[in-house]
């Protein structure tokens, strides 16, 4: 499987994945010291030098892609490096550039979920896609996650490349049979024989009074699942780059979006363009302190960025897009250089990814902390009803600065 | 729940208040103004059930927002339109019975003799596919009582036979073309042994070894190969349900002369995914055959106690799905069955549902002792008086086209090929600690990279403690 896709995207690709025997064991205990050094350079990509590894999808040398999502300038978010203009869009309508460019694409890529169809799914994502390819490739399905997961799955198997959309990242919960048993299983128990290329996708997060069952923050569920890879996007470039990139893969990606980002706004690229699935995006650097993040948490913490810097404090944010596998690489090199981390989340304290990355950068780079590794979450309850409790369950700017200040005393 | 809130529970409610004022005094003026209030802003409802409009582009139907009405017919009895057709009213309170007096009859063409019944209807077999089933259902008896055995000596570590479901398993495959993609429960390797799936490649599957397509990975039975279109097995019961429908729509899209068919047992049925397959399938369209198969246990568990309904061909109707019940141990009735179903699911982009019924002689797996909750003696008459190879033998035999010579002839030749496949199964080699963290993703990515070296790390630090059959 892997080596048809290789042959795509150019025969450089092929020397990033030596066999391990070409490692020497002895040096492999921390992989931001050595084992990068054994992959190639598959590309260079315009002002940033993160690398991509495990995909290998990135870039298909004879389109001009601009695969980057790095941005060169402290106070910009994250933005394309293209010289033209561009168009304006919100965040919702960028996924849907994203699925509709790869709708065209490819004909393989299917779209199921309730109410994706003519009603153009509950956040407008599908809008005008059944419309446009037919109610058969936007398909309607009756109300059973765990059902139309399957459906997705078996569709993969046979060919198709389905993009599942759960109406909340919450109502996946009852597709967890699927997602974990079938979807991250099969291509493994059945020798490579199969491969499930589907994209999960839905709205999740802490919204707006939307009640507890509402807004669950599902990566912590399912973050543990082997053969599956999680993104989070948060910005209209990186929603659609991420979309796409996540349907060209072969392997199931479960894309979070969240229920109050859908109307950013943001000027994104004309030219075609795919965010890689496994790299975290710099959105300020900086030297004090290493702030990661994710999803809706980035904005609260460029908000406390802000204050921080009045204040003479030069945080570096970081949104680290890819909740499984993390990127390490760039983390790893930021903790390097400020050697004080605090990470930002909306999961809940217990068990969420917050608490799987301090334990990933305390095992890998303990050496080059200063201070504790930090994690500001939400607290361990059903997320209340009343607006003003809601607005205490989530991180907030104001205690972001003063978690900054107490680890750079 | 919030999001739902714009469809059906106001609209819900709008059709009580309807019938509740139909039932009295309602005029239709009032009932259809009552309506337009309530009405979302969308319309719910997509109308055409013409499977072709599917592939065009829609629109809802402005005839749908009509049709929530009442009004009299030509013989004055109110009726009323109602998404699905017209509902007649009824002044009499009349519930519909839990079941009929009757049960569904069974469809059968050989009695329990084997003499083919008269006026029966069938589909015809030639002498070579008849005496291909027959072949292959003495095969895949043979190959379930040597693995079975094996395992008892310790030979293989886990194994489930099909016993006593040799000719579902057969005519039903029999009866399916090879582009028909097969998604199985874990009963069914028959249908693999049909397709061409060989002794030594079912063994290299049990013991694990390197020539298993699985690479190792699963244990014995959860066979799987993408050229013979039969789906890998996963142990989930049930999950392979929704699997069959997202395969029956691929095909569906493709406009392939194919279906999907998939297996489960009666137990399988009480799961949520049956449910939600068969009603997904029905409003799909989908080409989809589902085949259960009533082995009357599901481990200790008897139909009595996995549901109340007459078995599992009356949930067709509940979900609008054309339905048969057959008799299982009858290979001629099972290959006519899924023949015509096949036919039907194709042409008429539908699924269908085939309840075989049959009986599960074997233990559930060799990690059971089902002599603990049901008696020899039932077991051993099903096998004795309802065997499926006695019955289709004599049918066979009666036709010339077997012989006790080619029996025996069969029978110690698949033996000795048995024993054969085991035994170079057991020698050949297992496949290489690397296929421990290959194909989790579609290339191996840094963290999987890193803990396998920290695996072979240990075993070099810790020889003795691994075991010498695995290859690093």
């Amino acid at each position: 499987m892997s080596a048809i896709l290789l042959q795509g995207a150019g025969a450089g690709a092929a020397t990033a994945l030596s066999p391990f025997n070409s490692i020497d064991p002895s040096k492999l205990v921390v992989p931001s010291r050595s084992s990068l050094s054994v992959r190639s350079k598959r590309y260079v990509v315009a002002g940033s030098d993160s690398k991509s590894f495990g995909s290998s999808l990135i870039v298909r040398r004879s389109e001009p892609l601009i695969p980057n999502a790095v941005s060169a300038k402290a106070d910009t978010a994250a933005s394309s490096t293209s010289s033209k203009p561009g168009h304006e869009l919100l965040l919702f309508e960028a996924l849907q550039e994203g699925l509709e460019e790869e709708m065209d694409r490819d004909p393989h890529v299917c779209v199921m979920g309730e109410d994706v169809g003519h009603y153009g799914g509950s956040y407008k994502v599908t809008k005008g896609l059944a419309d446009k390819f037919g109610d058969l490739r936007v398909l309607d399905t009756p109300i059973c996650e765990n059902a139309f997961t399957g459906m997705g799955i078996g569709a993969a198997m046979t060919g198709l490349r389905p993009v599942i959309e759960g109406m909340n990242m919450g109502f996946l919960l009852l597709a967890f049979n699927q997602i974990s048993n079938n979807c991250g299983m099969l291509h493994y128990t059945s020798g490579g024989q199969f491969t499930i290329p589907v994209v999960i996708r839905g709205p999740g997060g802490v919204g707006r009074q939307l009640g507890a069952e509402h807004s669950q923050r599902l990566e912590s569920y399912f973050q543990s699942i082997p053969g599956i890879q999680m993104v989070a996007c948060s910005t209209p470039y990186n929603a659609k780059g991420l979309m796409k990139a996540a349907i060209r893969s072969e392997n199931p990606v479960i894309l979070f979006e969240h229920v109050l980002l859908y109307n950013l706004k943001e000027t994104i690229p004309d030219e075609e363009y795919i965010c890689n699935l496994e790299e975290a995006e710099m959105v300020r650097p900086g030297e004090h302190i290493t702030i990661l993040t994710y999803s809706r948490m980035r904005y609260h913490v460029m908000q406390a960025a802000k204050t921080l810097v009045n204040k003479g404090y030069d945080p570096e944010v970081i949104d680290i897009r890819s909740l499984k596998p993390f990127d390490l690489y760039t983390i790893g090199n930021s903790v390097k250089k400020t050697h004080r981390v605090l990470i930002v989340e909306e999961c809940m304290r217990t068990g969420g990814i917050g608490a799987s990355l301090t334990a990933a950068i305390n095992e890998n780079f303990h050496d080059y902390l200063d201070a504790p590794v930090m994690c500001l979450s939400s607290q361990d309850v059903p997320t209340p009803y009343a607006g003003t409790l809601e607005e205490w369950t989530v991180v907030q700017p104001a205690q972001i600065v003063t978690a900054v200040e107490q680890l750079c005393q | 729940m919030a999001l739902h809130l714009r469809s059906s529970p106001s609209l819900k409610s709008t059709f009580l208040n309807i019938l509740r004022q139909n039932l009295g005094f309602g005029s239709r003026s009032h009932v259809t103004r009552h309506i337009r209030q309530n009405l979302p802003h969308d319309p719910p409802l997509r109308g055409s059930q013409n499977p072709i409009r599917r592939f065009c582009n829609t629109m809802a139907e402005p005839e749908t927002l009509s049709s929530f009405g009442q009004h009299e017919d030509a013989r004055n009895h109110q009726v009323m339109d109602f998404p699905g057709g017209k509902v007649a009213f009824t002044p009499e309170i009349r519930f519909i019975s839990e079941s009929d007096s009757e049960r569904v009859p069974c469809y059968r063409v050989l009695d329990d003799n084997g003499q083919l019944i008269t006026n029966s209807q069938f589909v015809q077999v030639s002498e070579e596919v008849a005496v291909k089933i027959y072949s292959d259902m003495v095969t895949l008896q043979i190959m379930d009582n040597i693995f079975y055995e094996a395992q008892r000596q310790g030979r293989l570590s886990f194994y489930a036979t099909a016993i006593g479901e040799e000719a579902i398993n057969i005519a039903s495959a029999a009866a399916l073309t090879p582009q028909d993609v097969i998604f199985p429960q874990y009963r069914e390797p028959g249908v693999l042994l049909w397709r061409g799936f060989t002794l030594q490649e079912f063994a290299n599957q049990c013991f694990g070894n390197k020539s298993d397509y699985g690479k190792g990975r699963q244990m014995p039975v959860h066979y799987g190969s993408n050229k013979l279109n039969y789906f890998t097995v996963s142990a989930t019961i049930a999950t392979q349900l929704p699997n069959a429908v997202g395969a029956a729509y691929s095909l569906k899209m493709d406009r392939k002369d194919a279906c999907a068919v998939t297996y489960f047992g009666d137990g399988g049925t009480s799961e949520g995914d049956f449910h939600a397959a068969l009603n997904f399938a029905a409003v799909m369209e989908a080409p989809v055959i589902f085949i259960c198969r009533n082995n009357g246990w599901a481990i200790s568990t008897p139909t009595s106690d996995q549901f109340r309904s007459d078995g599992v061909v009356v949930k067709g109707r509940a979900y609008g799905i054309r339905s048969i019940r057959v008799d299982g141990n009858d290979a001629l009735a099972m290959y006519s069955a899924v023949h015509t179903a096949r036919g039907m699911a194709i042409s008429e982009q539908r699924p269908i549902l085939i309840e075989a019924l049959t009986y599960r002689v074997g233990h559930h797996s060799t990690s059971d002792d089902s002599t603990r909750y049901r008696s020899a003696d039932e077991i051993e008459w099903w096998n004795k008086a309802r065997n499926p190879l006695s019955r289709f033998r004599t049918w066979i035999e009666s036709n010339g086209w077997w012989s006790d010579e080619a029996e025996s002839d069969l029978r110690s030749r698949i033996k000795k090929e048995m024993l054969e496949a085991l035994r170079v199964a057991e020698k050949t080699e297992k496949p290489n600690l690397k296929n421990m963290f290959s194909d989790v993703y579609d290339v191996p990515p840094s963290n999987l990279m890193e803990q396998e070296l920290l695996v072979r790390q240990t075993i070099d630090s810790h020889p003795q403690d691994y075991p010498t059959d695995v290859p690093l």
